[in-house]
């Protein structure tokens, strides 16, 4: 089974240096704390907590956006500390990101074709033609249509945003996909379709997805294995049933609990208590 | 006589395309003591209603309305001065983005003695005394010294409860919370929709919870109006709407939750366009 890791963190810390003012001393804040993780080809690794966990923290040093202070990544059998070695061309298609906000992670001045193009024009030596017929394709594959090609990121909704910023992801044939918070901006129906096409995108292409969550039934509801993160250390990490199953740190617990309950007897006992 | 009557309820935004109907024709009612639950996705009129109610809309809103009663006042036919002194005193509003909400220049003690200037005899020290107490009752610790706090010294939960503080500090009759906890993490989000359910047991108000998460409803609502489009889809009480939908479209939202997903895919609302012709 080793051999189909794709994705192997040992010891990963990342640790900022917060400035001294006149009054306040230089300190360091550490936001990951010695992560381990291997996630295996084509699976879902869900990764959940609440703000200032660590968690987008984790997400930008698997994607090359940060460098990580101590510790390894290999993704693919590939390396990465862009600290000592930069990144490579190489290294850029094995991983990408898929970001929260829609409205954010698109130029509003690209037209979607180029928005689209832009990773295998940096990337790649591929003729124009070729990138655009690449690009066609890959609208057709996320469900959008060939007419969108020329038109702006305003002139679609956000649940469309976000299949482009999808689409935009995986024009590099990545091996491993980060999904930072992908449907946490978006409307339960819409949410429901992205599931859907990430879903079956992973089908298609083998995709091994990092899906950062803090929502437990989505986690629930895609993940093969969760990770549960609480100020920058890992409090627990298993498979699905496991975690959800039988949670084991207080936190775990803490967070279940609060998760809304939309279930016919919750309602039932919830109105029983407010009648007594 | 219900807390908040509302027939026929009508708005439209001029735009540079022509007029744009975002709510068709809806009723909503509330009694005191009540928490009801508007529910809908972005663009089904769920804050635009209410902000209709509260006057809030701009002027390029045309707001109908057959009856728009609060406690028997028309609330169609007030001045501007007038609605000033229910809207803020015996309406009160919560929004989704506590920590815009507040103003960063101000501490949230002053932002709180504000309120209570405008819409009550106190002062001085009597005043501290009750910013005090609210802060109390809403489960800020230490209330005394984060008086002199200011929101950005604060999280994201502390504003929020700081917002409820404010709306609940002229003891209203009405409490309406648009997406209180939308932009919240679940363990504060609990702790939230525990406390507006708990301060709205304790004074008897009436409580309109605004929201796009059947799992708020779930958990806080005794009556749901489901919203698509500006149209009222389905009104019910919140046993009744989970346990036996009888709109499509609510069939089609409650399907669309990940935790009742049965096969492989999810269903989507569109699948139930298509077959209930909404």
């Amino acid at each position: 089974m080793s051999d189909d890791v794709i994705l192997k963190v040992r010891d990963l810390y990342r640790t900022y240096d917060i400035k001294g003012g006149m009054f306040k001393k230089a300190s360091t804040l550490t936001a990951v704390k010695g992560v381990n993780l291997d996630v295996e080809r084509g699976t879902t690794l869900a990764v959940v907590g609440e703000s200032g966990c660590g968690k987008s923290t984790l997400a930008r040093m698997l994607t090359m956006i940060d460098a990580q202070t101590s510790g390894s990544i290999e993704i693919d059998g590939l390396s990465m500390d862009i600290s000592k070695t930069g990144i490579s061309k190489e290294m850029r298609q094995k991983v990408q990101i898929v970001f929260q906000n829609p409205y954010g992670s698109l130029n509003p001045r690209q037209k979607i074709g180029h928005v689209l193009e832009e990773p295998l024009l940096l990337n790649t030596d591929m003729p124009a033609a070729e990138r655009r017929d690449l690009a066609l394709q890959m609208l057709e594959k996320v469900g959008l249509q060939l007419e969108h090609y020329g038109r702006y990121p305003h002139m679609f909704s956000g649940g469309q945003r976000q299949r482009i910023a999808i689409a935009r992801a995986i024009m590099m044939k990545p091996k491993l996909l980060v999904l930072d918070e992908p449907v946490s901006a978006l409307d339960l129906s819409v949410q429901a379709q992205i599931l859907n096409l990430l879903a079956d995108l992973q089908e298609e292409m083998g995709l091994t997805y990092v899906f950062i969550s803090h929502d437990l039934s989505v986690v629930r509801y895609i993940a093969d294995k969760v990770m549960v993160m609480y100020f920058g250390e890992v409090v627990e990490y298993g498979t699905r049933d496991e975690v959800f199953g039988n949670p084991k740190h207080d936190y775990t617990k803490t967070l279940f609990a609060a998760t809304p309950q939309a279930d016919v007897e919750s309602i039932r006992k919830r109105l029983a208590a407010k009648a007594a | 006589m219900s807390l908040l009557e509302i027939r026929n309820l009508k708005v439209e935004f001029d735009t540079a395309k022509g007029p744009f109907k975002a709510l068709d024709g809806v009723d909503y009612t509330v009694d005191a003591g009540e928490v009801l639950a508007i529910v809908g996705e972005s663009g089904s009129g769920k804050s635009v209603a209410m902000l209709a109610t509260m006057g809030l809309l701009p002027d390029t809103a045309t707001i109908t309305a057959d009856k728009m009663d609060f406690e028997g006042l028309d609330l169609r036919t007030l001045s501007a001065k007038a609605r000033r002194k229910v809207i803020g005193k015996d309406i009160s509003m919560i929004f989704q983005e506590p920590i815009a909400s507040l103003n960063p220049c101000f501490t949230v003690g002053f932002q709180l003695g504000e309120t209570l200037k405008v819409h009550t005899d106190l002062k001085g020290k009597q005043i501290k005394d009750r910013i005090v107490e609210l802060m109390t009752s809403v489960g800020i610790p230490d209330p005394g010294g984060r008086l002199n706090a200011f929101p950005h010294q604060m999280s994201g939960g502390q504003c929020q409860r700081v917002m409820i503080a404010m709306a609940i500090a002229c003891e209203p009759k009405l409490l309406i919370a648009d997406e209180p906890t939308t932009a919240l993490d679940v363990t504060i989000q609990k702790q939230i929709l525990d406390l507006l359910v708990q301060l709205q047991q304790d004074s008897g108000m009436g409580l309109i919870m605004i929201t796009h998460d059947m799992g708020v409803v779930a958990e806080t609502a005794d009556r749901v109006i489901v919203q698509y489009k500006g149209r009222k889809m389905e009104e019910a009480g919140v046993l009744d709407l989970f346990e036996n939908p009888q709109n499509p479209y609510t069939k089609a939202l409650l399907s669309a939750l990940p935790e009742n997903a049965t096969g492989d895919r999810l269903p989507t609302v569109s699948d139930y366009a298509e077959a209930g012709g909404f």
